[in-house]
């Protein structure tokens, strides 16, 4: 255990190590503000502001954590997050009793499968499994039920459920996948720079919005969603996307137009995921992350901003 | 050991969220009654319930079911310790294996419906947790609603699908001088309805 503990503490890139401690001072800062706050004036919005800031704790931690340990934690944690994910989607999504063997699949074959061919190293049959033979055999199996009660929105419903929660999000940690020359060995880095920019720019948005915000976007779907918070927030991201280039494979001015690409793809995800939650009469996905929500709630962005930049990235770097 | 083992998975699978909205988990004689739409209502219960108090609540199993060789038995004895009880009409008190276990001090998790319905709300109640609250005055009874259970495992179904299920607890059912049997098994099926999702009620 120990010399696994130090090859994992060797092999680390010496830009992982900045990084790391770059989180802890923000986070530091964060809950010091946050206890400054409460200390002032304890309501419920610094209430939520101090579990926000509990939970990222705990989830930069499991990251960390599995960072350091490499690809297959990596891999297995995102699993775990497509599981439950997909478990809050369908819980909240009316299904039926003749959705049941299409839901099994969904869970018990499907992501596994998925990340499993991310591990196998297998990129044409990652990118190409669930969107072709996954939606064909969905629905042909939910037939084979014999219920056609509103058989297209149940369809539908599964489908989209399917490709947000497992084959969107499993783009983040198949950003491993990509050869890129020079830059082998680090793509894990990779794949912290999306989540910061995608993290990082939905608070900003959120604090940016809570100071400065006066004008909804889109007041039916999404209350909190402003363009002084999107325009100031979403700035500021691509401004600490930009001052990251160091981490990735990227030029400074590369780096700024696809932390513009992240942001703007989480704020369509956040947007597009509301709009669901809307629909079916809920405020949050879930309760098993403290203060956010559930796990889609956090992950709304990272699983529109993902593919994309998966794919321009995969476009402009490998040759 | 295959108690926490169960109840993890249990939590992993369907995810069991406690809701104590009207009383709390305390170390009390009680009896859990609970609409009955699944196999996996048992274990929802039980997952949900914490580890100190799971040690003294035993689920009431029909032995038609839960005693048949294998895993079902080893998971119904072992791990959760089941109250067994006889559903074909035979000689004898179908409910003594339950004052047995009342008066060991146990709790009970019972399912009055006295078989599964695959509906959001419960069909009438069963006589037996009338003539238990008749026996053990003192023994709280508390009215549970399972939400989302029979998603999971749709009768006719092996294999359940991840669903994030809850468990509302309600207050005490109170107790009423001479109150009759139906009124009182009137009385405890609202008292679980009354827990249901207000989407549900109103259908």
């Amino acid at each position: 255990m120990d010399s696994f503990i130090s090859t994992v503490i060797t092999q680390a890139p010496i830009k992982f190590w900045w990084i790391l401690a770059g989180l802890i001072l923000l986070l530091v800062l964060a809950s010091s503000i946050g206890q400054y706050l409460a200390r002032k004036n304890n309501n419920d919005v610094i209430r939520n502001l101090n579990d926000r800031i509990r939970a990222w704790w705990i989830m930069v931690a499991v990251l960390v954590a599995c960072f350091m340990i490499g690809k297959v934690a990596t891999l297995v944690l995102y699993a775990f997050l497509s599981f439950f994910a997909l478990r809050e989607f369908i819980t909240l999504t009316p299904t039926r009793k003749g959705d049941h063997w299409a839901l099994c699949i969904c869970f018990y074959i499907a992501i596994p499968l998925q990340y499993w061919l991310i591990g196998a190293d297998w990129y044409g049959l990652f990118v190409m499994c669930l969107p072709v033979y996954g939606f064909l055999l969905l629905p042909a199996v939910t037939a084979l039920s014999g219920d056609t009660d509103a058989f297209i929105s149940r369809v539908a419903k599964i489908q989209w459920g399917l490709m947000l929660t497992v084959y969107c999000l499993s783009y983040a940690p198949a950003l491993m996948l990509l050869p890129i020359p020079g830059y082998e060995g680090q793509n894990l880095l990779l794949l912290m720079y999306l989540l910061l920019v995608v993290q990082l720019s939905d608070i900003f948005q959120y604090i940016v919005g809570k100071l400065f915000g006066k004008t909804k976007i889109a007041p039916n779907v999404s209350p909190s969603k402003t363009i002084e918070g999107l325009i100031g927030g979403g700035f500021l991201a691509i401004v600490a996307g930009t001052a990251l280039w160091w981490i990735t494979p990227f030029t400074p001015l590369q780096a700024a137009f696809l932390s513009f690409i992240i942001v703007a793809c989480g704020f369509l995800g956040g947007l597009s995921l509301s709009a669901i939650k809307r629909s079916i009469g809920t405020k949050d996905w879930g309760y098993m992350i403290s203060g956010h929500g559930g796990v889609l709630d956090r992950l709304d962005s990272v699983v529109f901003a993902a593919p994309v930049f998966f794919h321009l990235t995969r476009f402009i770097f490998v040759p | 050991m295959i108690s926490p083992l169960l109840s993890l998975t249990t939590r992993f699978l369907i995810g069991a969220l406690p809701r104590w909205q009207a009383s709390q988990p305390e170390h009390r004689q009680r009896i859990y009654f609970a609409n009955h739409t699944s196999h996996l209502d048992t274990l929802a219960i039980w997952s949900s319930l914490p580890a100190e108090l799971r040690k003294t609540t035993r689920p009431v199993a029909a032995r038609d079911y839960w005693d048949k060789a294998g895993v079902r038995r080893h998971i119904a004895t072992q791990g959760l310790n089941v109250v067994f009880i006889s559903r074909d009409k035979q000689s004898g008190d179908p409910l003594s294996p339950l004052y047995e276990a009342l008066e060991n001090g146990d709790s009970l998790i019972i399912f009055p419906e006295g078989t599964r319905h695959f509906l959001p709300l419960p069909a009438p109640f069963k006589s037996g947790l009338y003539y238990l609250a008749q026996k053990f005055k003192t023994v709280e009874l508390i009215p549970v609603y399972l939400d989302n259970t029979r998603r999971c495992l749709p009768k006719g179904s092996l294999i359940p699908v991840p669903l994030a299920c809850t468990v509302t607890y309600g207050a005490p059912l109170e107790a009423i001088e001479h109150e009759e049997k139906t009124a009182f098994l009137q009385r405890a099926r609202e008292a679980v309805i009354a827990l249901a999702p207000h989407e549900i009620t109103t259908d």
